[in-house]
């Protein structure tokens, strides 16, 4: 006992410190209660309240009155709204399948290259997408507007006589998605291929695979786990995203992210906002509670 | 997976796909010094951009608010989230497996909605919208991250030379010092770069959380780039980039520097 080494005369009365000393319950409940209690004032009381507002009632001025309604939620089914949801799915599902088409034989490169590359050219894909991302937003800005670097190119070179609109359509809020999101489907990728055994490749080939037919049987199935990790990390923010669309969409391209935004900031209909944020949270837990059922919580989603 | 050297046309194809990653950028600082206002076509070298940059009192004071809420938050965050992992790695308590999914929040959840329920906490509970509450939500979605980084490094912690220490009369704090902090240090240090540069680049939840007054660099940024394009945003934008990869490279040489020691 640290009283009887010391000398000093036992503490008698209720003390923490004692409690604090002697008990490992006490001493990780001590470490944890800074972040629990944070993070239970600042991340799920703000969570509950969207889910109280949702079934509020938006008052005269756009304020929020306390009448229970679920009205909020039926609205929802409006084919106007309808239609932003299915073109936020199809959004996300498209830069989900360029993401693969661009990221898959990127990844595969890299797991092919001799060990002590790899981890530097993982490093140069991951480089430009820790600058901001509104500046990568920026320099698409600059290359597809009808002034901008890809038209006078194109013009210079002849190959077009007027120059192309593609700022401000769907498709430059794609290239912009699939730019950003790139990284996101390579990391897990390359996580999984980089772990098939040399052994079963080399199986596969002398049992008399051809180099395609052994990628089609061994190298992409035992690849699916990370595709699929990458899918969610790519799919979930970019269905949510605004910032893009806001920038590079005009006004024509309004995925729910925008919705919510405008809800929250613009016609101030809160009850309205929240009751869409919940159908986001909703969507985004139904996938990734799927994945993790398929695929158990892999850390490839953790990379 | 086969060391085998990539086929050519693998090869080929990475070389595209590098092009395509770094060329947006590449045009991007080329014509930040560039003469010409509307940037389309190359006129000639200037650093004009950059002296009008340094002129800008928004956005030096955007510099300012960002840095200060980037430093701030990282401090907050990293100790107690670093406490955070210590908890969750070693200790069995009530509530553990709450605290512990607690931390997937903000990895799952979009930012969009934890912006707008931030947005709504906030001017529920009255607190004026502002720096201040753009340093509380930057807090709240760094602590999870800075737990994860530190806890996977943890993980491999080999808790004898604590016990060791005891055993030679330390007690629990200078074990702690002198022991524990120096070894996790490497992971408190990721999460501390991590949590800096997500509070750094953060536009969705600041943008909820700002208000009318406060500003940041990126709600800086963003405003300048839905007016117009200037090569202003240009030269902010090479010197942005040219911090972060310097920042990046050295931390990656002091990685190396310790994983050879």
């Amino acid at each position: 006992m640290s009283n009887i080494q010391t000398g000093k005369p036992a503490l008698t009365r209720f003390s923490l410190r004692k409690i604090l000393r002697e008990n490992p319950t006490a001493q990780g409940l001590a470490l944890i209660s800074p972040t629990a209690i944070y993070l239970l004032l600042f991340m799920v009381l703000p969570m509950i309240l969207v889910v109280l507002l949702s079934f509020m009632t938006r008052g005269p001025y756009g304020n929020v009155v306390y009448r229970v309604n679920v009205q909020n939620y039926a609205r929802l089914a409006d084919p106007l709204y309808l239609r932003i949801l299915v073109f936020s799915l199809g959004v996300g599902a498209a830069t989900t399948v360029f993401t693969i088409l661009i990221g898959y034989p990127l990844a595969y490169f890299i797991a092919r290259t001799p060990a002590r590359h790899r981890s530097f050219l993982l490093f140069l894909i991951l480089l430009p997408f820790w600058t901001n991302f509104i500046i990568r937003i920026y320099a698409w800005i600059m290359i597809l507007r009808t002034e901008g670097f890809l038209n006078s190119v194109l013009l210079h070179m002849g190959v077009i006589n007027v120059p192309l609109n593609i700022l401000y359509t769907p498709t430059a809020v794609l290239i912009a998605m699939v730019y950003e999101f790139l990284p996101f489907m390579v990391l897990p990728l390359y996580t999984s291929l980089e772990k098939i055994e040399n052994a079963q490749l080399e199986a596969a080939a002398d049992l008399g695979a051809r180099p395609w037919r052994t990628f089609l049987r061994v190298t992409l199935p035992l690849s699916v786990p990370g595709m699929i990790a990458g899918s969610i990390l790519v799919f979930i923010p970019a269905m949510g995203m605004f910032v893009v669309p806001d920038l590079m969409g005009g006004a024509k391209t309004i995925l729910i992210g925008n919705l919510i935004r405008n809800q929250f900031l613009v016609s101030r209909d809160w009850p309205f906002g929240a009751a869409a944020s919940m159908l986001l949270l909703i969507l985004t837990l139904v996938f990734t509670l799927l994945y993790t059922r398929k695929a158990g919580f892999g850390e490839e989603l953790l990379v | 997976m086969s060391e085998k050297k990539p086929a050519f046309w693998l090869r080929v194809f990475a070389i595209l796909a590098y092009t395509y990653i770094y060329f947006p950028i590449l045009i991007l600082i080329i014509f930040s010094f560039n003469t010409q206002k509307i940037n389309v076509r190359w006129e000639g070298f200037t650093l004009h951009w950059y002296d009008v940059l340094f002129h800008d009192s928004n956005v030096l004071l955007a510099v300012r608010n960002t840095l200060m809420i980037a430093c701030v938050s990282t401090l907050v965050a990293t100790v107690i989230g670093t406490l955070a992992a210590l908890a969750l790695q070693r200790y069995r308590f009530p509530g553990y497996t709450a605290a512990e999914s607690a931390l997937y929040i903000p990895v799952i959840v979009p930012e969009v909605v934890m912006g707008i329920s931030l947005l709504a906490f906030f001017v529920m509970v009255g607190l004026k919208l502002g720096l201040a509450t753009i340093a509380l939500s930057h807090i709240a979605f760094n602590i999870p991250f800075v737990t994860l980084v530190v806890r996977a490094r943890l993980h491999g912690f080999d808790k004898s030379i604590e016990e060791a220490s005891m055993d030679l009369g330390a007690n629990e704090m200078t074990t702690f010092w002198r022991v524990t902090l120096p070894t996790i240090m490497p992971g408190v240090l990721s999460g501390a770069l991590l949590a800096f540069t997500l509070s750094l680049d953060d536009y969705v939840i600041t943008y909820f959380t700002a208000g009318p007054g406060a500003t940041t660099l990126p709600l800086r940024v963003f405003s300048m780039v839905r007016f117009a394009v200037t090569p202003e945003v240009n030269a902010l934008s090479t010197l942005w980039v040219f911090t972060i990869f310097v920042v990046l490279l050295a931390s990656q040489v002091i990685q190396r520097r310790q994983e050879h020691h």
